[in-house]
């Protein structure tokens, strides 16, 4: 069968054409039940975006959950290791509390895990697929490239404990300077170091503008792999023609008992809130047990349905009226010579209400009468 | 076709003189000033578009990219923790989160402590981290009520003056946090209208400076 665009919805065409995206660089479709055991999101539970899940007991009386979430499940099942690379990618629906509502809400998810020997190559791929999804649903995207690697670089030199440090992080995401300076005033930050978390808030936009910059204020040791991968990012993008829609920004923040690397956030004009988000999550594997490197990210599709055209102007293009004695053949054949021709076709015995039509015709025997027309 | 910025305004004493500012650095929009019904008010010209809501709703308009940017107190921002920017401390309507009770209080801690507060999330997270059972009774307004009927203990109040509690017999005891205004901004706008939002904050924090 042939497939319409037009029938499709922006999310659900968005679903077919990442899926051939992540094919084409070797990725194999995870498919995994909605129910995961309960036990694994307790042990991760900062891991999740809300810390509500929806339970119930399995027949056996095991404490199961609907998944809130895609990565941890991969993870358990995954056969990625240190000398072999597993690439997944997957297309599910997630059951989380959304934020204003509090309520529960069904959200649909698709993404990509590469688990393994994560090398420089592999994190170019991935961060690249990503700005390439984005691409895809929409031309007119940002993507935002972070590295919690630099960032906790920065803030291992402070004399602060763990909670302070995780409050810094939390005011970088909201680019809240000033509240960071009467917070760390309270410490004895050396002023250098202060200048730096300084920088993290204010060295931001497009890669070309960012990279000299910031390779000159974190110059030292600690920062160098972080800006060396930066670079390499920033290489590859260029050459795929993505630059000018990437920046890098240290507002892109996730945890740091979870992720090491470089972390990602795309955003799409018209949609207020991120639509991607992904990262490199190596402690979450050393904290799962496993001995090897992982990074990823999500689309939330649900998100693009802000996109839809505005207003469709017609809800069907003809409507058909007929009568008892209409003949049910005559009619079938005449509405097929309509449909043929790509038109969408309700045939009723009497006008429909709340719908909008192009046209209104009525069935007589030698065809169809004309009665309104409203284009 | 200039880009247009949404700001949303606190509706009251504090958004008229967050809009001075704005017109002093700038961005002022005369129609603003003009008493009718209308809600929004645009500048063309400079590409910006006003409108009041009520304080509280400020950051969900924020939040939700109705506004690209917003003004709005930290009481408000540490309550609801919306997912937006906090671009610049502006300084203004200046005031603090603070436990007040009777003149004769001395906690109990043996006791449950009873928090009568029109900020559930401020109390709880403050006193979680004290290590202290609470329950909260959540009002909407004349919190002074509370402690002078024995409903509550304490409550969890802004404190300006200081002299409502005064007239009412009540004293502020601890601060929890200092309190202001703040500009904000939806995380998505930043991205795609990231020149204009700049020259906004840029604009203000050059005016506060020049008015210190």
């Amino acid at each position: 069968m042939q497939l319409n665009e037009k029938v499709l919805k922006r999310g659900e065409n968005a679903i077919f054409q990442l899926r051939s995206l992540y094919q084409k660089y070797g990725y194999t479709q995870f498919k995994m039940s909605k129910f995961e055991e309960y036990d694994l999101y307790v042990r991760n539970k900062d891991f999740l975006v809300s810390d509500s899940i929806i339970t119930f007991n399995d027949t056996n009386g095991r404490l199961m959950a609907l998944k809130p979430d895609v990565t941890l499940s991969i993870i358990k099942n995954s056969q990625g290791s240190s000398d072999a690379t597993q690439r997944v990618y997957y297309n599910e629906s997630v059951y989380r509390v959304s934020g204003s509502t509090h309520s529960f809400s069904e959200i649909m998810q698709t993404g990509l895990e590469c688990i393994g020997d994560i090398d420089n190559y592999k994190v170019c791929e991935v961060v690249m697929l990503a700005a390439k999804s984005l691409q895809t649903i929409c031309p007119d995207f940002v993507m935002d490239l972070s590295h919690m690697g630099l960032i906790s670089s920065v803030l291992d030199r402070c004399n602060i404990s763990e909670d302070v440090k995780a409050q810094v992080i939390h005011y970088l995401g909201e680019k809240n300077l000033h509240d960071i300076k009467s917070l760390l005033s309270q410490y004895d930050v050396p002023e250098e170091t202060f200048y730096k978390i300084s920088s993290l808030i204010n060295i931001y936009g497009k890669i070309e503008d960012v990279l000299t910059p910031l390779s000159e204020v974190f110059a030292d040791e600690d920062s160098s792999p972080a800006i060396f991968e930066l670079r390499n990012l920033c290489a590859v993008l260029q050459s795929e023609g993505l630059q000018d829609k990437i920046n890098i920004d240290f507002s892109i923040v996730n945890d740091m008992n979870y992720y090491s690397g470089v972390v990602f956030k795309g955003y799409i004009n018209g949609i207020p809130s991120s639509v991607l988000s992904g990262g490199r999550y190596d402690n979450l594997m050393y904290k799962m047990g496993r001995h090897c490197g992982a990074i990823g990210f999500a689309v939330y599709l649900d998100l693009l349905e802000r996109l839809q055209a505005r207003d469709r102007k017609y809800d069907i293009d003809t409507v058909i009226l007929y009568d008892e004695n209409s003949d049910p053949a005559a009619m079938s054949k005449a509405i097929k010579m309509l449909t043929d021709t790509g038109a969408c076709v309700l045939a009723e015995k009497a006008i429909p209400e709340n719908i909008k039509y192009r046209q209104l015709l009525k069935f007589r025997d030698r065809g169809f009468e004309i009665i309104e027309n409203n284009d | 076709m200039k880009t247009m910025i949404n700001i949303a305004l606190p509706k009251g004493r504090l958004g008229e003189k967050v809009y001075d500012i704005f017109e002093k650095s700038g961005f002022e929009c005369p129609s603003i000033k003009e008493v009718n019904r209308n809600l929004i008010f645009e500048n063309e010209e400079l590409g910006i578009r006003y409108f009041w809501a009520k304080p509280s709703d400020v950051p969900i308009y924020v939040e939700r990219g109705a506004a690209d940017i917003g003004v709005a107190g930290k009481d408000i921002l540490l309550e609801y923790s919306p997912d937006v920017y906090e671009l610049l401390d502006l300084n203004l309507g200046i005031c603090r989160m603070a436990v007040a009770s009777k003149k004769d209080f001395r906690d109990d801690t043996e006791k449950t402590l009873r928090v009568a507060t029109k900020f559930p999330n401020i109390a709880r997270d403050y006193y979680s981290k004290k290590c202290r059972d609470i329950d909260i009774i959540k009002l909407n307004g004349s919190i002074e009520l509370a402690p002078i009927l024995d409903m509550s203990d304490v409550i969890v109040d802004i404190v300006e003056s200081g002299n409502t509690l005064k007239a009412n017999n009540l004293v502020p005891f601890e601060t929890i946090v200092g309190i202001s205004a703040r500009l904000i901004a939806n995380k998505a706008s930043f991205k795609f209208k990231t020149k204009e939002i700049e020259a906004v904050k840029n604009g203000l924090s050059a005016q506060l400076e020049a008015q210190k």
